[in-house]
């Protein structure tokens, strides 16, 4: 965890509106730039700027590594899930007009809010999972050399009154 | 001026930042300094890209390439102890030869290129058209580059998204299931360090 008291309120103040607009950015992109793919990305930034700041184990007992490799594997799964519901429809595979019986571009419509859904979850997920293994192994490895510094100081205190 | 002149400008003027930052990449030893140059370039590319008009591009390139690249970069470089190996600067010819000769002919090939954003340019008559006039009939939704990326370009998306899912599985599976003996060995190495110069 930082000590640091600026950079600590500053992303207590900053997290939660980046998580925001990483929705804004998801729901909007029809309307705006963005998309499925910006907004995961945004989102996986407040994570792993929580996760920067105070400390990988917090981060981890409030985003779970468990959680994270299901929404992985969700995201995508909801993504091919439309086109397997189009497809029950008698559509073809990823024809949203299918979804609405009524009126295909509301089908539409409907097809791209739930498939960009899917795919902001799974880059999300991807990225704070890339996150979390690279800095999971940074610990380990401070940890390991940690305990040889340890091994090492022991030694030389053991080596000293002879 | 004239807005066209203010864009023109705006374009050298980033155009030579970039070559800047470039020569700083190439130029640099620190990784450190690497890592930020790089997401300097990622910076300035989302500006070219914005004047471009292409702005999902222009946000996905902020998003990803200055943002996420930049911190996964900084873990890696805390992983592998960037300070240890100093690689001196060495001019080669072959790299350089080899760097202009492509440059010379893309430039070379460049003469062929329709003006950038000619209405008559082959990619603006081809299907473009078609989205332009079909999307508020078929999907209806403003963004255009949504409308194609999510439901005429349906498929091709799902692959990206498998991709990703690929590469976040591909990570997953190498750096969970692979022993930590790099930090022993490193230490290791230190202390057989001094001994060797004694």
């Amino acid at each position: 965890m930082i000590e640091h008291l600026v950079p600590r309120i500053l992303a207590k103040l900053l997290i939660p509106f980046i998580l925001l607009f990483g929705l804004y950015v998801q729901f909007h992109g029809d309307f705006g730039p963005g998309g499925g793919f910006q907004a995961g990305v945004i989102f996986a930034a407040g994570i792993i700027l929580y996760a920067l700041i105070y400390g990988l184990d917090r981060a981890r007992s409030v985003v779970t590594p468990g959680l994270v490799s299901f929404l992985v594997a969700l995201g995508l799964l909801i993504y091919a899930g439309v086109g397997v519901a189009t497809m029950l429809l008698g559509a073809e595979f990823l024809n949203y007009g299918a979804l609405d019986s009524h009126d295909p571009v509301h089908g539409q419509h409907l097809g791209i809010l739930i498939i960009e859904f899917g795919v902001g979850t799974t880059v999300a997920a991807v990225m704070i999972t890339i996150f979390y293994q690279f800095a999971g192994r940074l610990k380990i490895t401070r940890e390991l050399e940690a305990d040889d510094e340890d091994d090492a100081d022991e030694e030389q205190v053991t080596e000293s009154p002879r | 001026m004239s807005i066209g002149d203010w864009e023109a400008l705006i374009n050298v003027a980033l155009l030579g930042l970039l070559l800047v930052v470039t020569f700083g990449i190439i130029r640099l030893r620190n990784l450190f300094g690497v890592v930020m140059l790089a997401g300097i370039y990622s910076l300035l590319m989302a500006m070219v890209f914005t004047l471009l008009d292409a702005v999902d591009v222009a946000f996905t390139e902020a998003a990803v390439g200055a943002g996420v690249s930049t911190i996964l970069s900084l873990g890696t470089l805390a992983l592998i102890d960037s300070r240890r190996e100093k690689i001196p600067f060495r001019f080669q010819f072959t790299p350089l030869l080899v760097a202009l000769v492509t440059g010379g002919v893309l430039l070379w090939g460049m003469q062929d290129m329709p003006a950038v954003g000619a209405a008559d340019a082959p990619n603006q008559v081809h299907v473009a058209p078609y989205y332009i006039q079909q999307t508020p009939v078929d999907i209806d939704v403003p963004n255009i580059v949504t409308a194609v990326l999510a439901s005429y370009r349906g498929f091709d998306t799902l692959g990206e998204v498998t991709v990703i899912f690929t590469a976040g599985i591909g990570v997953m599976m190498l750096l969970s299931s692979m022993p930590v003996i790099g930090a022993r060995r490193r230490r290791r190495r230190d202390d057989d360090g001094p001994e060797d110069d004694a």
